[in-house]
């Protein structure tokens, strides 16, 4: 328990750092000044650039590696065992399936090799929170069919593309937490339509989604056997935000 | 005395002002609350708008100098700023989002920077009557032709990774407003086992497409009146639909920022260097090249030659207009000089209704067999509709007038047939757009034109133009910069199918 609510620190530390990752001039505070000085230069110059445009593809290089294709490990020790690699490598968690016991991968990455003991066993929880994992990723995962929890609780890289291709575990998956994640929109919250199996749906805290009061009234509708979990959304309307300016205003005067 | 107070209280307002002055006493209203009082005096106020001035006639003065000095580009004659370069080495008549995608690709492959010279025409600045922000945006894989499943899967991992491609350091990200919810197609009997031979086709490329029966359909989406239906094809990923405009200012702006000239004009003439060679049975071909475009600036007589050496046609409906005026299409009737550009415009309309109880938010892009369709837009109850028309019933294509009698006989039935909860709706509003409509086989035209040495044809996708942008950008920038398609081989689509009349229909449902 304590373990879990350290590394549940560590992650939000590193989703804050992955959210100040796009330089938009939208968000509610302006960049740092050191941001603000290599955009300046950028603008100017070639150089600077080129150098900038590498980093980012250098750190989308290195996601990407994060999320490769376990190909070599399915080879030699079987979809779920590659699965379960998978998982650990990216701090993640998870349980098979008649066991009791979770294997989990600490801050630093280091996990105990006992899992390889169990050979052929499907996994039926799958706790992949705060980490990394994205599209690319999701292909690791697509052998388990009898997957029964997936927990996607403040992934970076979670968005829309990657709930589409959940459709793969239409039939086993009865519960899934997509909350926090930043980057989840309507349209995806469209495609978990195929999950009809869905009995728990965790979307609260969703900053992508616009109006969350109607997203969730019409998820309640498209998936009625489901119970949807939507906190931490401010459903006061805007018009009493106005109202207290005009007050405010008039005092003034 | 009086007077002088002011004065000096008007000398210590103005900025930068060296003047000593003793501080005055300021004239107090009887509420207790400062006012500067107003002189009525002119000296002051003239004095007043020389310093503002004055800040403004350095600046012209400042202009003016560097102006004068070497190394500026002013010039006593003065240049018309919309005008194009005057050579350029790629010129892509049409700026819709096939024209742009070609010229983002194209910057994308040059080896150097700098590689191509690049110049986008593009006639309506407003895109008032442009098929791209007309369209309804969707994108789906359910076709029958293996190229064109590829070209919308390869399109579909474009904008999965938009922000890859077409992301800038200092904007905000892409955001296509992407909506996953599938497309649904219905067959009836006699059709039913064409979408079967088309799902193992989709399945053997890779799309992620399912076939759900009557029951299933029902269990799937309570809302479908299965009568008649005898299969359904769903579409499970890569399938939805998003907002065109976001997608052709996204290629546009990551276009610019590579270097790509944009430039407000139309088309109006071509110079061409003739070859003219003699078949071994007698007959005369006219080979010719491209040598320059004449760029008409809009509303205007003013114009500007471009030598270029590619031309690129994705004028969309506009494109036969384009090839008739280099010849195509007037040559002797059987010969190839006398083939021409298969592409015009054909109206569509499309139809925003509201119907309060219409399906939720998990409606797809629905197709039925009749060729009514309709999908979700937005979350407040509303759809768009519409029908493709018959061949005998195709509107007039000189404006953009919507017939709204249309959606009374020919889409309102069929919408109530298929969802009994469309009896009971509204039309909002409507508009219509251009298909740009090959009459050949209704698919896209990509390649060299046989007779013109240098231009590259990238038009007629009736329909499909949009959802298949990314893919063909790419296609057409290997055949301008490699000689030939390098990641989807395209070669079914070249114009030599219109030459041996050999058409590559869709065998689809509708």
């Amino acid at each position: 328990m304590m373990n879990s609510l350290h590394r549940c620190c560590q992650r939000s530390a590193l989703l804050l750092h992955v959210a100040r990752r796009c330089w938009s001039s939208s968000s509610a505070s302006p960049p740092p000044l050191h941001t603000r000085l290599l955009l300046f230069l950028t603008q100017r110059f070639y150089d600077v650039e080129m150098l900038l445009s590498w980093r980012s593809q250098l750190t989308r290089n290195q996601l990407q590696k994060k999320n490769a294709y376990y190909g070599y490990t399915q080879r030699f020790y079987g979809l779920d065992i590659a699965s379960a690699y998978f998982i650990l490598s990216l701090k993640g968690g998870f349980r098979f399936a008649g066991q009791s016991e979770w294997f989990y991968a600490d801050q630093k990455g280091k996990f105990s090799w006992d899992f390889l003991n169990h050979k052929d066993t499907p996994l039926e929880e799958v706790d992949m929170s705060y980490t990394v994992i994205n599209y690319r990723g999701l292909c690791n995962l697509e052998s388990q069919r009898s997957l029964r929890t997936l927990k996607l609780r403040g992934c970076p890289e979670v968005d829309d593309w990657f709930l589409a291709r959940l459709h793969v575990f239409q039939d086993s998956l009865e519960e899934l937490d997509i909350s926090h994640c930043p980057r989840i929109t309507t349209g995806g919250l469209a495609a978990l339509r195929n999950l009809k199996g869905l009995k728990r749906l965790d979307v609260s805290s969703l900053p992508g989604i616009s109006s969350p009061g109607l997203v969730i009234i019409l998820l309640e509708e498209m998936l009625p056997q489901c119970q949807i979990t939507a906190t931490g959304y401010d459903y006061n309307l805007n018009e009493a935000e106005g109202e207290e300016e005009e007050e405010h205003m008039q005092r003034q005067r | 005395m009086s007077a002088w107070r002011r004065l000096r209280v008007k000398l210590r307002s103005v900025p930068g002002f060296l003047v000593s002055i003793r501080p005055t006493q300021r004239h107090t209203s009887p509420y207790g609350r400062l006012t500067l009082c107003r002189s009525l005096s002119t000296g002051s106020h003239l004095r007043n708008e020389f310093f503002k001035d004055l800040e403004a006639q350095l600046a012209a003065f400042r202009k003016k100098a560097a102006d004068a000095l070497p190394g500026s580009s002013w010039s006593p004659l003065q240049i018309n700023p919309n005008l194009p370069p005057e050579r350029a080495d790629i010129v892509i008549v049409g700026g819709g989002v096939v024209g742009w995608s070609i010229a983002y690709w194209l910057k994308q492959k040059e080896m150097v920077r700098g590689g191509v010279r690049v110049v986008v025409v593009e006639k309506d600045p407003t895109y008032s009557q442009a098929s791209t922000v007309l369209s309804a945006g969707g994108i789906r894989q359910q076709f029958s032709l293996l190229e064109n499943i590829h070209l919308s899967l390869a399109s579909a991992d474009f904008m999965r990774n938009i922000n890859e491609h077409l992301g800038l350091l200092n904007e905000d990200p892409v955001d296509l407003q992407f909506n996953q919810s599938g497309y649904l197609f219905l067959a009836n009997e006699e059709v039913a086992h064409i979408m079967e031979e088309n799902y193992s086709t989709q399945r053997y490329a890779g799309a992620k497409v399912s076939l759900l029966s009557p029951t299933q359909l029902k269990q799937k989406f309570p809302w479908v009146n299965t009568d008649g239906v005898v299969l359904a094809s769903y579409g499970l990923e890569n399938e939805g639909w998003f907002d065109p405009w976001t997608l052709l200012n996204a290629f546009r702006r990551k276009a610019i920022s590579m270097g790509v000239i944009q430039c407000y004009g139309e088309v109006t003439d071509f110079k061409c260097t003739t070859n003219v060679l003699r078949t071994s049975s007698g007959d005369t071909v006219d080979l010719k090249r491209i040598g320059s475009v004449k760029v008409q600036m809009p509303n205007s007589l003013e114009y500007q030659p471009v030598e270029c050496a590619i031309v690129v046609n994705a004028a969309g409906a506009f494109s036969g207009k384009l090839t008739e005026m280099l010849g195509i299409g007037s040559g002797p009737k059987d010969s190839i000089a006398g083939i021409p550009l298969p592409v015009e415009p054909r109206k569509r309309y499309v139809y925003v209704v509201h119907c309060p109880d219409g399906p939720g938010l998990d409606t797809p892009f629905l197709i039925d067999y009749s060729g009514v369709y309709f999908r979700r837009e937005g979350l407040g109850g509303n759809y768009i509709a519409g029908v493709s028309p018959e061949e005998a019933e195709e509107p007039d294509t000189s404006n953009l007038e919507v017939d709204h009698q249309f959606f009374e006989e020919r889409v309102w039935p069929g919408l109530a047939h298929r969802v009994p909860a469309f009896e009971k709706l509204k039309v909002t509003s409507a508009w219509a757009g251009f298909y740009d409509y090959n009459t050949f086989d209704q698919n896209g035209i990509i390649g060299i034109h046989p007779l013109i040495n240098n231009m590259y044809l990238a038009t007629g996708f009736s329909g499909h133009g949009l959802q298949h942008s990314p893919a063909v950008g790419r296609a057409v920038a290997e055949l301008i910069l490699d000689g030939n398609f390098k990641t989807i081989d395209l070669s079914n689509f070249s114009f030599r199918r219109i030459l041996t009349q050999e058409p590559m229909l869709e065998k689809n449902i509708v």
